[in-house]
Parts: C-alpha cells; sequence; structure tokens
C-alpha cells in the first residue's frame, strides 16, 4: 500500500511537472504569438488624469485604462451602456437612476497597491465629487482646473449624487438636460477608483493615482517614457471580454512624415494626422488602407451681428451669395474638407439635409447689398486664425481668397490677425467685424454646436458665439431641444433652428474637415471615431 | 590658475540673473498665457481665469513673480509644469540623458571626423582632398536640419531599409530606465539586440545633428593649421629634420587646436539649438522637443526651468573650455588684467 502511495505521489510531482512544462510552453508560444499593435501617436498625453486633460492626445492614452459610466459606441456618437449596464430617466427629466454593472475588476498589476474589491457605487461618487467638491481631498490633487466638467456645465447642472446601494447610483439635476448622457460618454467621465485613491492618499503621495493609474479599462499601463512611447497591455478580467490583440504601444512621433515613413515599413500600424500631401502616396502602397469620415467639426466666418453693417440680415446674405465657398475648400482644404451648408456636420443626428446652400451669385450679391443700402460696398476687417486648426487648415490662405471674392462686390476687407490666444480672446469679446474661427464637436450633441456656439448666454462678451448673435425664436427651439429626451422630438427641433440660422446667416459656413486614417492591412476592424479618437479594444490584427 | 578659476567662476552670477531675468520677461511678453493656451475653441470665463491665474501666481506684478520664482529656484525648486503637473526638474531629467547621449555622439561624430578631415585638407592644400573635403563641408554647414534628417530617413530607412525611421530603441525591447542614457541601460539589461537595436537608432540623428559642427570644425582646423604650418618654428622644425608626422602632430597641431578647441565648446550652444529640430524629426525624446512643447502652450514654469538648466550646462562647459586653453596655452593661465597677455 505504502509502495503504491509512493509511486501515487511520484507520478503525481511527474504529472505537475509535466502540467508545469507544458504550461510554460503554452506561455512562450502565446508570448511568441502575442498580437502587438503600434500606433505612432503625435505626442505624449499630458498625464494620466483624464478629468485635467484637454488634448485628445491625452484622451487617447486615457481612453484605453479607463471607462465611463456610458460610453460612445465604437464609430458612432451613440451612447451605450458602460459600467452602468442600464439607467432609467425621471418623466421629468431631472432625476438619472443608474444600475451599475457587477463583477467589474480593477487593474491589478500594480507593485504597490492591489485592490480588494470589485468596482462599485462609491467609485462613481468618489469621480464626481472629485471634480465637484472642492472639500473633496483629492479635488487639488495634481490641478484644480477639471475644465471639461465646468465646460459641460456639471457645477451649476448636477445637484445631487447619491448611492442607494452599492450598485445603484441616482444623479438628480437642477434643469432637465438633454445633453446629459453624452456628457457622462466623455473622457473626462473616466472612473477611477475610490480605494486605490484612499490608500494613495494614506500613503502620502495622493498624486500617483493620477501617474500611475488604476482603471477598468481593456488595457493596463504598463510604462509611460515621455515623448518616447506608452505601453499597454491587454487586461484579462476587463468586463467587455479580453481584447483581441495582447500588446498595445503607442511610438510617440510627432512629425507627420516621420509617422508615414514609420508606417510604410511596418514600424506602426496606425497613423492619425497625415500631411494631405501624402495622401495620394499612401492611396497608392498596398500595404495601407487610408480610412476617411468628415469630422464632428465646422469652420466658419462669423459676421458680427451687433456691428453695422452685419446686423443687417441682407448685408450677410449678400456676403454669403458673393464668396466663392467651392474655389476656397478646392484650393485650400486640397480634398480634406467639404463645402459645409449648416452649422452642425452631416455626421451628427437632426443634420437637415433639407437645406440648399446660399448660391455663388455675384449678381445677386451686389442687388441684395444695393438693396440693404451698400450700392458700392463698405469696408470691414476680416480676421484669420494665425495657426492651423483641426478645421481650417489655413485660415491665412482662405482669407485672401475672400478678400478678393468680396472685392468684386465692392467690399474692401482688410485682413487681420493676432497671436491664437489673443486672437480667441478679442473674437469672444466681440471686437471684430468679421472673425473666422471653428469648432469641434466634444460629445456628439447637436446642442454642444447650436447652444454652445449660437446660443444667447454665449453672445455675451468672453462667450464663444462669436457672431454675437442671439435670435429669440432660434434659442427658444435650441433650449427646448436640451430639455426634452425624445431623440425624434429633439431632431425635429434641432432641424427647424437650422432652418433659422440659414436664413439669419449669421456665419458663412466654410468646410467640415474630413479625418484621414491611414492604416496598414493587417489591421481588422478599425474604426473611425467621430471624435477623432483613436481606441483598440475590439480591434483585431491579421 | 586658481585665481583663474574664481574669475570665470564669479562670471556665471550675472550671467545666471541674465538667463533667468530674460526668460521669465521674454515668455510674459508673448500675448496669452498658459490657462488661456489650455481653453482652447471654448474660450474661459473671465472669473475662472481670474481666479486660475491666481492659483498659479500668475496675478502678481511680475517683479514679485520673479523675486519668489528666484527664490524657489535657490532652494533648487523649479516648479511644476502647468500641463503635465509634473515637476520641472523631474521631467528635465527623464529626458536630458536622451539629448546628452545624442549631444554626445555628435560631438564624437563631429570632432572625430572634422579633425582629421581639416588637417588633410591643410597639409594637403589646394589638393583634390582639400577642395572636396571643403566642398562637403560647406553643404554640410548650409543644408537645413530639417530637411537632410528627412532625406536621410527617405534614402536609409525607407529606401534601402538600414536604419530604423525614428525613437531611441525598437518598441519591442522592454528597456526600464537605470541610468536613462539607453546605450548603458541596454548593456546593463540581459534582452538580447537591445544594444543593437539602440546603437542603430542612433545612427541617423547623430550624423544629421552632427553635421554642422563636423563642417565648422573641419573648416576651423584647417584654417588654423595652414596658419600655424606657415610660421617659422615649423619651417625651423621641418630644417631640423623632424618626421613630417611629428611636425604636424606636435608642434603644428597643439597650436593649432586653441581656437579649435574654442569652436567646439561653441558647437555645445549649437548643438542644443540643432537637437530642437532633430529630436522632433526622430522622435527622440529629449529636451529640445520639450521645450519647443512648452513655447507652443505657454508653459511658463518649464521654460524658465529648461533655459535656465541648458544655460548654466552651456556655461559650465564654456568654463571647462577656458580652463583648456589654460592647458593648452600656458600665456592664457598666467596672464593678468592689463598685463598685455593673449
Amino acid at each position: 500500500m505504502a509502495a503504491v502511495q509512493t509511486t501515487g505521489s511520484q507520478m503525481k510531482i511527474r504529472f505537475d511537472r509535466l502540467a508545469a512544462a507544458t504550461a510554460l510552453a503554452l506561455a512562450l508560444t502565446a508570448s511568441v504569438n502575442a498580437k502587438t499593435l503600434v500606433y505612432c501617436s503625435e505626442g505624449s498625453p499630458e498625464n494620466f488624469y483624464p478629468a485635467i486633460n484637454t488634448t485628445g492626445t491625452s484622451f487617447d492614452a486615457n481612453s484605453q485604462v479607463y471607462s465611463r459610466l456610458v460610453d460612445f459606441e465604437r464609430g458612432t456618437t451613440n451612447v451605450v451602456p458602460g459600467l452602468a449596464e442600464r439607467w432609467e430617466i425621471s418623466p421629468d427629466g431631472l432625476v438619472y437612476t443608474f444600475h451599475l454593472r457587477k463583477g467589474v475588476k480593477w487593474h491589478n498589476h500594480r507593485a504597490n497597491y492591489k485592490p480588494t474589491r470589485d468596482f462599485n457605487a462609491d467609485d462613481i461618487i468618489f469621480s464626481i465629487e472629485r471634480q465637484w467638491k472642492p472639500e473633496n481631498p483629492y479635488f487639488k490633487v495634481t490641478s484644480e482646473n477639471h475644465s471639461y466638467f465646468i465646460d459641460m456645465g456639471m457645477p451649476k447642472l448636477l445637484k445631487t449624487v447619491e448611492k442607494l446601494d452599492d450598485y445603484t447610483v441616482r444623479i438628480t439635476l437642477n434643469a432637465p438636460e438633454a445633453p446629459f448622457l453624452s456628457d457622462f460618454a466623455m473622457e473626462y467621465a473616466g472612473i477611477i477608483s475610490k480605494e486605490y485613491a484612499d490608500a494613495m492618499l494614506k500613503a502620502g503621495t495622493p498624486e500617483r493615482v493620477d501617474q500611475d493609474p488604476v482603471g477598468t479599462g481593456p488595457f493596463y499601463l504598463l510604462q509611460y517614457v515621455k515623448d518616447s512611447v506608452v505601453r499597454y497591455k491587454a487586461f484579462p478580467q476587463y468586463w467587455g471580454g479580453k481584447a483581441k490583440i495582447d500588446d498595445l504601444i503607442f511610438s510617440i512621433t510627432p512629425d507627420a512624415s516621420v509617422r508615414w515613413a514609420k508606417l510604410q515599413k511596418g514600424e506602426c500600424h496606425v497613423m492619425p494626422y497625415p500631411n494631405p500631401a501624402d495622401l495620394p502616396a499612401m492611396r497608392k502602397d498596398p500595404n495601407v488602407t487610408v480610412l476617411e469620415q468628415p469630422g464632428l467639426n465646422v469652420g466658419y466666418l462669423a459676421y458680427n451681428t451687433q456691428k453695422k453693417p452685419f446686423d443687417d440680415k441682407r448685408v450677410r446674405q449678400a456676403l454669403n451669395m458673393g464668396i466663392n465657398k467651392k474655389a476656397i475648400v478646392d484650393a485650400v482644404f486640397l480634398g480634406s474638407g467639404v463645402p459645409a451648408t449648416n452649422p452642425i456636420p452631416p455626421t451628427i443626428w437632426s443634420y437637415n439635409g433639407d437645406i440648399k446652400d446660399y448660391p455663388y451669385d455675384v449678381d445677386a450679391a451686389k442687388k441684395m447689398l444695393a438693396a440693404a443700402g451698400y450700392p458700392n460696398g463698405f469696408e470691414t476687417d476680416l480676421w484669420a486664425m494665425p495657426v492651423q486648426r483641426p478645421y481650417n487648415p489655413n485660415a491665412r490662405r482662405i482669407a485672401e481668397l475672400m478678400q478678393a471674392d468680396l472685392a468684386k462686390l465692392g467690399v474692401k476687407a482688410n485682413i487681420v490677425s493676432y497671436e491664437w490666444g489673443e486672437y480667441r480672446k478679442r473674437a469672444q469679446q466681440g471686437e471684430h467685424q468679421t472673425a473666422q474661427l471653428g469648432w469641434t464637436g466634444d460629445n456628439g450633441d447637436p446642442d454642444n454646436f447650436l447652444q454652445v456656439l449660437l446660443g444667447c448666454e454665449a453672445s455675451k462678451p468672453g462667450g464663444s458665439n462669436i457672431a454675437k448673435w442671439c435670435n429669440k425664436d432660434f434659442e427658444a427651439l435650441t433650449l427646448e431641444a436640451k430639455r426634452v429626451s425624445d431623440q425624434a422630438k429633439r431632431t425635429e427641433l434641432y432641424k427647424k433652428a437650422q432652418v433659422i440660422f440659414h436664413e439669419e446667416a449669421p456665419w458663412f459656413v466654410v468646410a467640415h474637415s474630413v479625418q484621414y486614417k491611414p492604416v496598414r492591412k493587417e489591421v481588422v476592424d478599425f474604426k473611425l471615431s467621430p471624435f477623432g479618437r483613436h481606441t483598440f479594444y475590439g480591434v483585431d490584427m491579421k | 590658475m586658481l585665481r583663474f578659476i574664481f574669475t570665470r567662476v564669479s562670471l556665471l552670477i550675472p550671467t545666471f540673473i541674465g538667463i533667468t531675468l530674460m526668460v521669465f520677461l521674454l515668455i510674459r511678453l508673448i500675448p496669452g498665457d498658459p490657462i488661456e493656451t489650455l481653453a482652447g475653441e471654448r474660450g474661459i470665463d473671465p472669473a475662472r481665469h481670474a481666479q486660475l491665474r491666481a492659483a498659479y501666481g500668475f496675478d502678481k506684478p511680475v517683479i514679485v513673480q520673479y523675486g519668489l520664482y528666484i527664490g524657489r529656484v535657490l532652494q533648487g525648486d523649479l516648479g511644476k509644469s502647468v500641463i503635465t503637473h509634473e515637476p520641472v526638474i523631474s521631467e528635465f531629467a527623464s529626458l536630458f540623458p536622451a539629448t546628452i547621449e545624442l549631444g554626445l555622439c555628435a560631438v564624437i561624430f563631429a570632432v572625430g571626423l572634422g579633425l582629421p578631415a581639416g588637417i588633410v585638407a591643410a597639409v594637403r592644400r589646394n589638393s583634390i582632398f582639400d577642395h572636396g573635403i571643403m566642398g562637403v563641408s560647406l553643404a554640410g554647414y548650409s543644408m537645413p536640419i530639417f530637411w537632410w534628417g528627412l532625406l536621410l530617413i527617405l534614402l536609409f530607412s525607407v529606401q534601402l531599409g538600414i536604419t530604423p525611421v525614428s525613437g531611441r530603441i525598437a518598441v519591442q525591447y522592454f528597456i526600464e530606465p537605470t541610468t536613462g542614457f539607453l546605450l548603458v541601460d541596454t548593456l546593463l539589461s540581459d534582452e538580447k539586440g537591445a544594444f543593437a537595436s539602440a546603437l542603430s537608432h542612433l545612427a541617423l540623428p547623430t550624423i544629421v545633428l552632427g553635421t554642422v559642427p563636423l563642417a565648422v570644425i573641419a573648416r576651423m582646423t584647417r584654417s588654423a593649421m595652414l596658419e600655424v604650418l606657415g610660421e617659422d618654428y615649423i619651417r625651423t622644425a621641418r630644417a631640423k629634420g623632424l618626421s613630417p608626422l611629428r611636425v604636424i602632430s606636435l608642434h603644428a597641431l597643439r597650436n593649432a587646436l586653441i581656437p579649435v578647441v574654442t569652436v567646439i565648446g561653441l558647437q555645445v550652444g549649437v548643438l542644443f539649438t540643432g537637437a530642437i529640430l532633430t529630436e522632433t524629426i526622430f522622435s527622440w525624446p529629449g529636451v529640445g522637443k520639450w521645450l519647443i512643447e512648452a513655447i507652443n502652450r505657454r508653459d511658463y514654469p518649464v521654460l524658465q526651468g529648461g533655459a535656465l538648466l541648458i544655460g548654466t550646462l552651456v556655461m559650465t562647459v564654456n568654463i571647462i573650455v577656458d580652463l583648456l586653453y589654460g592647458l593648452i596655452n600656458p600665456r592664457i593661465r598666467h596672464a593678468r588684467p592689463g598685463g598685455g597677455g593673449r
């Protein structure tokens, strides 16, 4: 019996060794076959606390690590469940009750901290209060400048955030706000672990939370070397299932030509922001696919409607007919822009496709100017930004083309420019007669364009409505659309608002720029984000 | 010699005040501030703008801000970046080794090639070597760094596939920075092929950054050598029957080196200027690119701290060069002010 037992235990040891060897071999095979995706990013992230980030570069780096209460469906602006698996909205639009996902694991790779519990309601409360309540011990940690939380109007909007139980959170608003869910799908609303924050506070190193992030996202951060590389690994216990790629590497490459060279050589698989001049060569490369989509943006020339002669809508309409939009888009955007008609891009729901743009008609424009009392034209300024922006590759060149067109109407336009920060500040103060500017959408909601850029509140000095245009009908429609949560009803209201915008012509809408993304053929199922973000969950490699 | 060192070092103090004051005032003369730059198209509510300016201390009079800043600098605190919120000194410390590594390689490349090339051109004056070397160095000197870098990438990386396009090391190597000098760190690590990868990544940036100093050193060496070779004592040495190699290496070169060492010292400043562009093209994670970004984003603490640290470094190198003169030419270290020394 003893002999048998000895033999049995020896066999067990042998079996254990065999199993261990097999496991090692499997692990090695797996590491050899590990799928690695290299993304040639354009810059370094600001830090790993999304609530104080302001650049797309930082959001890209953070969105791999953190999850949010709700998310944007990949490749769309639709809001889908995230850490909240479902929610209810009260009929008056004031109370949101979120039911949280159970069994969501926090990243557990850090040597100095191991999570002892799953994600729960405390983390939601903490993540919101950290941005909201100055008495929260983390309010000032790293920075108190929670830009997006403030810009999306949260301090005024939020009344209470309560934990009903470990997996239910109730948020009460001061006023109904239809875009609220979209606001919470934005990167700034990434959920941080309260347990981790408490542990770091106790250790006297609260800022570690923002440098060594612990999230519930599809990838965990392995290494960040400033201006060089960000390394992530797929988190096997991710609540949505492990990512198809094993390793994700951001190879930081600021120069667009160099990014393209690396893509050609296969040193990276996806690159953002190509040089428009390289696009023909990219399209010819058999190893590369160029994805394209109109961006969530708009570039425009705003008429200051509080200053003469632009207080007369006939003058604004005349100028809209007197500027050759197609020539501008062809000459300046070089195929990377589409002429715009409405203040919101066609990728946003409620876009009114029935509106026909003002035709380019010099004679009609002259007649209208004469009817408005300016048969011989007038003199005006024409502001042009000194910098390239996502919605406008060359404002100066556009201004020159506009200047030539306006001269045909007898309008003498003097081009004015300032340093970029100064330019924006002065334009927002309303110092200009006409000024170019633009916008890139934050949350895919029409309100984020129509109220932010054309609302009455924003038309006050310092506000982002640089046409200083406050139209009570437009305002009533857009404010009502903000209050109702039924999307069909909202669409109807926004479509009507766009008709008023067209008729009143506070802007000459120039273009929506198109985003291009050269991707190597071995990358499977990379989807363009309307927000211009780069997320790699769901992407596979051949 | 001590007196000489003391005189040189004491000159550092006014230069230090000059650098800090210049950077401090110049960056504030540019319109806009970090808070506005961060705000983007949305702009910022004036009340919140004022509140954040106060939080960063930008609301105080400039001279008060400067005084507070200098007080902190003297305690070793250079502040925190307005953008990343990391201490300036730790960002600098993590990026600086990359710049030094690249700069050192570029200096070795420039001196290693420039010095012999200049000597050969001088000794073989008006020969095909002379014209060839001088022609090539003129072309190198005139080549804009951006253009030169992209040309080399297209040729060696994209067309020939010999060198990697950019970065410091291939992405598959996971090297934790120990010293920050990747050539050293890769040797310390047990990852096979990492050192070769780091070396191959250094090749093109070294050539690009080293080209202008190489051209300057070659031309300077040539003209200094020509001047010395025409001196009487060289003729005497030759007449004594010394070998040409001995004449050139012992008598001519040592005397010709003084202006060349000056030029090499001055090239340190040039290297930092060139590093800004080279680092951008080759995605080299050094301080040059860091400073450019700080200018664009009006990151005052980073700019002030970075300029101060780099300025101090350039001054230190120049002092070392001054001290080296003393070693090369005893007349300099024995000179008294007004004593008619050279």
